[in-house]
């Protein structure tokens, strides 16, 4: 039981942490160190800009898409060297969200589905950030019930033509490229009537809105698709088998996220050692310090299970379900973090206009912001499911949809509703 | 990076979990509980011979020196097992008192002894309610005598001698070794909430001590042993968090009601992955805290508070869960709940109480932030 690099990993850690301070865009970096949970503004002009020219600097320089054979435009590196990139690249991998479903989903999905032309066209661009993708799944009517989905894809000459409405599309605006799942038969069993399409976002039909959200920003969207056509070519795997294509996404989707997710402590320990209260500064109450110890045992907890699965990775064995406990634990502990951060900041508390409230409205925005955290990419409920079916062996739900034909499942209109 | 077991830890691992199978099934536990014996002695005995407790003291002492990450796979699987063995007191805490600070006379009278099982020792300190505190301490040693009362100390009607914590001549706390069967010492039993491990109230009038470690300095020097104690602690915790778990699966996958398995309503479900979240967490803070130990590395404070709490939350929601998926079966005297139950509430309180660890953790992360790796 170690954390030392191999010699192998340390001189990797070496040329890359050289790299990084001759290459990164420095005078950024200050901004992006103090950008929290759920704030958008890290006073770095033009985010898209800034984002596009790092992801295409790294990709220049052998950074990119590490894991990623090098003819798609990737390093060949191993999943340890992965990790320790990241850890390297610190506050500057904050520049890459628009391109963490793209590089972590839909990036290996092609890899696994596309033909080998597919592959070599789109992923290069994918990886040096000058094709930004989405992730086309959700609907209004089927979010954790995925394979319930709507859109329809129905065949016509060598063409599919698509109708229907996705939604929680995160940077669907920006998105050059989809990774599609839609309905090609509805007189099957729900999850063996879906196929996996990838299309322009600029196809004729393509209609994105964004989604105001309850923390005022406009991150998800809704996509509609009216008679969108999608050429055969640009199916990915055979039809009918959408669902297993998929389940390629999703899996690496809990890597993606539950690997390092951010759980609010550090900021709320150093805060703790900052503001003062009538026992001195906070840090110093007995009950300030009971919370904290709770927290702190969840953060090293998933800090340290990380290590494990890293561990296990590099070992060559496969992420399970088990991962899906990062996102559980943080996406609640975030709740509950910044809800004492603003109880110990009392009526203050109160303030979200940045220029006013203490530390930024830190606490403020990641209050806003992680309710989304217990929802997105499978919620507290799914997960538990996960957990208690894949990795505990409990029976799966009783379900009233199984093995009956799409179409002949009770929906809300069937049961008179609204 | 490898922040796991090595294979060789991991085939240790099968083997204690076989032998314990074999020698140490809930029964034997029970058997304790429900008698007035000390502990189980025939399986003692065997450990003993297997050299399983000895894996951290060295050869030259009559250990196996083989580790601490041995002793952590050993101590996971004895929780797991439910093992009615004087684990806490004698391996430990005793025999790292004694490595740390005994002269070379006590480490060769005791330690070859502590290591084969023959011997059992324990640490008295608790007086009152309350934390441990120096003022609450009143038990005095004057010319090499011992006296006052300790209540309740672990394992002390079975043991051969106890580091006493007591006031002398200095200021501060020192330690003393009391033999027990000597003069000058009663011993009774006191009914505890986990009677799986015994403990007792012993009375010391006049009876001859000598000094382990620096005048003093006792309670640092508790503190210290604590942290290691703590991190094989929480491996016991963590077997049993496992065990109480594994028998709420299994039970929710036998028990039908509503015309079906228990086990398939979400309530049980939900249930059951919040006790596999919270003994993941408590893995995981638990390895670190084994390789922290080790390596003696400088963040043991920081890693052993962090292994305790979560062990400790993880146990007792474990333990309090499966009593909750069994139903009225999990209340009774028969069935096998309750020993987890009790367990888990006397490692909880064995070396301080969740509260100790936790204001311990706070300090300590402040000084040498437990969030980096190394």
């Amino acid at each position: 039981m170690n954390f030392d690099d191999t010699p192998e990993e340390a001189a990797f850690r070496s040329k890359a942490r050289d790299w990084i301070s001759a290459n990164a865009p420095r005078e950024l970096h200050a901004g992006l160190s103090k950008l929290g949970f759920g704030q958008s503004d890290a006073g770095v002009g033009d985010p898209m800009q800034a984002a596009k020219q790092w992801q295409k600097k790294k990709q220049e320089g052998g950074w990119a898409a590490l894991r990623w054979p090098r003819e798609y435009g990737g390093a060949g590196a191993s999943a340890i060297e992965q990790v320790i990139w990241q850890s390297e690249e610190g506050a500057y991998a904050k520049l890459g969200g628009a391109f963490t479903i793209g590089l972590g989903m839909c990036g290996p999905t092609l890899m696994t589905w596309g033909t080998e032309e597919d592959k070599r066209k789109r992923l290069p661009k994918l990886a040096s950030g000058e094709e930004i993708w989405c992730q086309l799944f959700s609907e209004p009517i089927a979010g954790s019930d995925l394979a319930g989905i709507r859109t329809r894809a129905a065949p016509e000459g060598d063409e599919w033509v698509v109708n229907g409405q996705k939604i929680w599309t995160s940077g669907a605006k920006e998105s050059d490229w989809g990774l599609l799942i839609a309905r090609t038969d509805t007189g099957v069993a729900k999850h063996r009537g879906l196929t996996m399409f990838f299309l322009d976002m600029k196809s004729p039909g393509v209609e994105v809105r964004p989604i105001k959200q309850m923390n005022g920003d406009a991150h998800f969207n809704e996509v509609y698709f009216t008679d969108v056509r999608i050429p055969d070519a640009q199916r990915l795997g055979a039809v009918g088998q959408g669902w297993t294509v998929a389940l390629t996404t999703l899996m690496n989707e809990r890597m993606s996220i539950g690997g390092s997710m951010p759980t609010g402590f550090d900021e709320l320990l150093n805060y703790a050692e900052e503001i003062e209260t009538e026992h001195g500064r906070a840090i110093n109450d007995p009950r300030v310090r009971s919370r904290l110890a709770s927290y702190a045992v969840k953060a090293t907890g998933l800090q340290y299970s990380a290590y494990r699965s890293i561990s296990a990775l590099s070992r060559g064995e496969e992420p399970g379900p088990e991962n899906s406990i990062g996102k559980l634990v943080a996406g609640s502990m975030l709740q509950d973090v910044s809800r004492f951060a603003l109880d110990l900041q009392g009526e203050y508390g109160l303030i979200i206009d940045e220029k006013l409230s203490p530390d930024n409205a830190r606490f403020q925005r990641m209050l806003m912001r992680s309710p989304a955290t217990r929802i997105e990419g499978g919620s507290d409920e799914i997960l538990r499911n996960i957990i208690a079916e894949r990795v505990l062996g409990l029976p799966a739900d009783i379900r009233v949809d199984k093995d009956v034909a799409f179409d002949r499942i009770p929906t809300a209109a069937s049961a008179g509703g609204r | 990076m490898q922040f796991d077991f090595s294979s060789e830890q991991k085939e240790l691992q099968t083997s204690v979990r076989r032998f314990f199978t074999d020698n140490s099934p809930n029964s034997a536990a029970r058997g304790v509980l429900e008698s007035t014996a000390g502990h189980d002695e025939s399986l003692w005995k065997k450990v003993g011979e297997q050299g399983f407790l000895a894996a951290a003291i060295p050869e030259a002492q009559g250990g196996v020196g083989a580790g601490y990450l041995e002793l952590c796979v050993v101590a996971q699987e004895a929780g797991r097992a439910l093992a009615a063995l004087p684990t806490v007191s004698s391996i430990y805490q005793a025999a790292e008192f004694l490595m740390a600070v005994g002269t070379p006379e006590q480490q060769a009278k005791w330690l070859p002894r502590l290591a084969s099982g023959e011997a059992i020792g324990t640490v008295a300190v608790t007086e009152a309610a309350g934390p441990l505190n120096p003022k609450a301490i009143t038990t005095r040693v004057t010319n090499q005598r011992l006296t006052g009362t300790k209540l309740p100390v672990a394992d002390g009607s079975a043991a051969d001698f106890a580091i006493v914590a007591a006031k002398d001549e200095h200021s501060g706390i020192s330690l003393f070794i009391a033999e027990l069967a000597a003069d000058g010492v009663e011993r009774t039993p006191v009914e505890t909430v986990d009677p799986s491990r015994k403990h007792a109230r012993l009375d010391f009038d006049g009876a001859v001590v000598e000094p382990l470690g620096a005048p003093g300095e006792g309670l640092a020097l508790i503190e210290r042993i604590r942290d290691r104690a703590a991190v094989l602690t929480a491996f016991e915790q963590i077997g049993g968090a496992q065990a109480a778990l594994d028998m709420a699966r299994d039970y929710a996958l036998q028990r039908f009601a509503f015309g079906r398995q228990i086990g398939s309503f979400q309530a049980i479900k939900h249930m059951l992955a919040d006790m596999y979240v919270s003994l993941e967490l408590a893995r995981s803070n638990a390895y670190y805290g084994a390789w922290a130990l080790s390596v003696d590395s400088d963040r043991l404070p920081a890693a052993a508070a962090s292994a305790r709490v979560a062990a400790t939350q993880a146990y007792q929601l474990c333990a309090a869960n499966n009593i909750q998926v069994h139903g009225g079966m999990g209340f009774t005297w028969e069935f096998d709940c309750h020993l987890h139950y009790r367990r888990s509430n006397y490692l909880a309180l064995a070396l301080g109480g969740p509260s100790h660890w936790e204001e311990r953790l706070i300090e300590s992360v402040r000084v040498n932030p437990a969030l980096k790796a190394a």
